[in-house]
């Protein structure tokens, strides 16, 4: 039905415009990446000049030379390794079992708890109770704090529900036969069945542990348990502190702009290199969670 | 009695399959610590809250916490942001995705659909810090890459992060150049799933791509887009404040501080538990009471409800 060759004029003319746009629009989403590695690798007085455009100017590795001296950006390197890792995990061991669970009819009060679950999507408490409550729980300031506080979403456990839901008896049936449990069942039946969902919800997991940056501020004082995201944070306040760094911009070949730039680049180099395996998944995941008749 | 009858019953089903009532256990103490227990602390939103007497004992005040807020100008204003940044989104960020969609269900060439597609994507996945530091990087007034082409045509350079007037623009398109990609999913999955028939009849027809895009594509896709606009209309109150907090500075608050930020400030930054917890729980019920409405409707219209 799409085939070039019975295409009018029209038809032609049409495609043709239509991939000059999308084009257009795929270039403007790709140039800021291209412009930020482009500063990231120039010289301060160049970046201040305002010289860069599309490559280096007076090409320079000084940028990256002043982050790799900084304690803190492998502190907060490493920080985000552990949130990112055990946060995973954590939130793989409450929601795998969590929706097994609610996926099972004889489940008593199933409707119930199912709402209590989806209840609250569509209301929370906020950003005030749900500090008070941290404190409250002493995990101010604890990294276990926030593997755990953030560790279950309502959202996930619903899209996994549903694809345990879906996943037809006679493959429970056939393991019951062999006298298996239901902790054997979800092992040796769900869990296999549902890598696809499973894979999904891990990404998921993963992409917002590692771009995780508001709480992680906000609960986290110590300069030794903050995330890659919040010591970024930090750099971008002493760049719109213009006065710190005019000193420093005069004797060092890098400055402010540099600087963020090549944090920048560090913190997305990781997304980059696992990009090809996520796209994958996540064309069909956001999908999986979708519309319910 | 039949409470009774009720509770035996539970009892003989946890028995019965008490393994997966241990799966379930740690999930639903994890809601009541972490989701429930704040509601039950949102009542200082009504109370004069301090500290040390902690949340059940400081005194009630009823209303006064939002007789204050409805008279505080910069809540007001941090209301009327909020809907107008969220009706901004609405105009120009929706449509976007939509149109994205579109376009790629016309290339021919996999190629190249592929790899565009891979990196339109791809900002999705990028921090709100990272945006951020893009944002002021390029809009900055010497190094910025906005300033540096505006200089080409000689106009002088404007510090565009401390004018009321440009952070809706910036905000907005960074929203779109962030999220229409990923958002174009959800509709190229729907235009997936038009069936191929009426395409092949609408050739036989003669009709022409754009003819039958109009004809054939958008009407097909038209529960699609409907349910993705209500679910956007039922989250008017959120917007994403981790980026407003991370561009706004006090000479733009005007235009910039939504209900959120204000929050944030009020309570986090000046200690005013109370007094922004109210804040919150006005824009929570807002939220749910827009949620709930949509949700109706879309149960109404297309048959077809979120939950």
């Amino acid at each position: 039905m799409m085939n070039w060759n019975l295409y009018s004029r029209g038809d032609k003319f049409f495609a043709i415009v239509v991939s000059v746009l999308v084009g257009m629009f795929t270039a403007a989403t790709l140039y800021p990446f291209i412009y930020i590695a482009a500063i990231s690798f120039s010289s301060g007085f160049a970046a201040q000049a305002g010289k860069v455009v599309f490559t280096p100017i007076d090409s320079t590795i000084e940028a990256y030379k002043y982050i790799v001296f900084q304690r803190e950006f492998w502190i907060s390197y490493r920080n985000t390794f552990i949130y990112t890792i055990g946060g995973t995990m954590m939130s793989l061991l409450f929601i795998i079992p969590g929706a097994y669970a609610l996926s099972r009819p004889q489940l008593f009060g199933r409707r119930f708890l199912n709402l209590f679950i989806a209840f609250t999507m569509w209301f929370n408490a906020g950003l005030i109770p749900f500090y008070m409550n941290m404190r409250d729980l002493n995990l101010l300031d604890s990294m276990f704090g926030i593997i755990l506080a953030f560790a279950v979403n309502a959202f996930n456990i619903i899209l996994l529900r549903n694809f345990f839901e879906a996943i037809p008896q006679s493959f429970e049936e056939a393991a019951r036969m062999d006298g298996a449990n239901d902790f054997q069942v979800l092992w040796k039946v769900f869990i296999p069945l549902s890598k696809p969902a499973i894979a999904t919800i891990t990404l998921f997991c993963i992409v917002s542990r590692w771009n995780g940056f508001f709480w992680a501020m906000v609960l986290l004082q110590s300069e030794e348990k903050i995330p890659l995201q919040v010591f970024l944070r930090h750099t971008l306040a002493k760049l719109s502190d213009d006065d710190e760094f005019a000193i420093t911009q005069l004797e060092a070949a890098y400055s402010a702009e540099t600087v963020t730039a090549a944090i920048i680049v560090c913190s997305v180099i990781p997304v980059l290199l696992v990009y090809p395996w996520i796209q994958k998944y996540f064309e069909k995941g956001i999908l999986l969670g979708g519309v319910k008749e | 009695m039949e409470g009774e009858s009720r509770l035996q019953r539970f009892f003989h089903h946890v028995r019965r399959d008490w393994q997966i009532y241990l799966m379930l256990l740690p999930t639903i103490v994890w809601f009541i610590v972490f989701l429930y227990k704040p509601m039950y602390g949102l009542q200082i939103a009504f109370k004069d809250y301090s500290i040390f007497r902690g949340v059940a004992n400081s005194p009630w005040i009823g209303f006064e916490h939002f007789e204050h807020l409805f008279s505080d100008d910069q809540f007001i204003r941090a209301f009327w942001n909020t809907i107008k940044i969220s009706a901004l989104n609405l105009i120009f960020g929706f449509p976007a995705p939509i149109i994205l969609a579109l376009m790629f269900n016309e290339i021919l060439h996999a190629t190249y659909k592929k790899t565009a597609q891979t990196i339109v994507y791809l900002p999705h996945f990028i921090s709100s810090v990272i945006i951020a530091g893009i944002v002021i990087t390029a809009f900055s007034p010497s190094v910025g890459i906005v300033n540096t082409v505006l200089g080409w045509f000689g106009i002088d350079s404007i510090y565009f992060l401390t004018k009321p007037e440009w952070f809706r623009p910036i905000f907005v398109g960074t929203g779109i150049w962030q999220e229409a990609g990923f958002g174009s999913i959800v509709f190229l999955a729907a235009i997936a799933g038009v069936n191929p028939s009426l395409y092949e009849s609408a050739v036989v027809d003669g009709a022409n791509r754009w003819q039958m895009m109009w004809k054939i594509t958008i009407p097909s896709i038209l529960p699609t887009i409907l349910i993705m606009l209500i679910i956007r209309i039922g989250n008017v109150m959120e917007v994403s404040f981790e980026l407003i907090i991370l561009l706004y500075q006090p000479a733009t608050y005007s235009t910039a501080d939504v209900v959120n930020t204000f929050v944030y400030r009020q309570g986090l930054q000046s200690g005013q538990y109370d007094f922004a917890a109210a804040a919150g729980l006005f824009n929570a019920v807002v939220a749910f009471v827009l949620v709930m409405i949509t949700n109706t409707l879309s149960r109404r219209y297309t048959r077809t409800s979120l939950w």
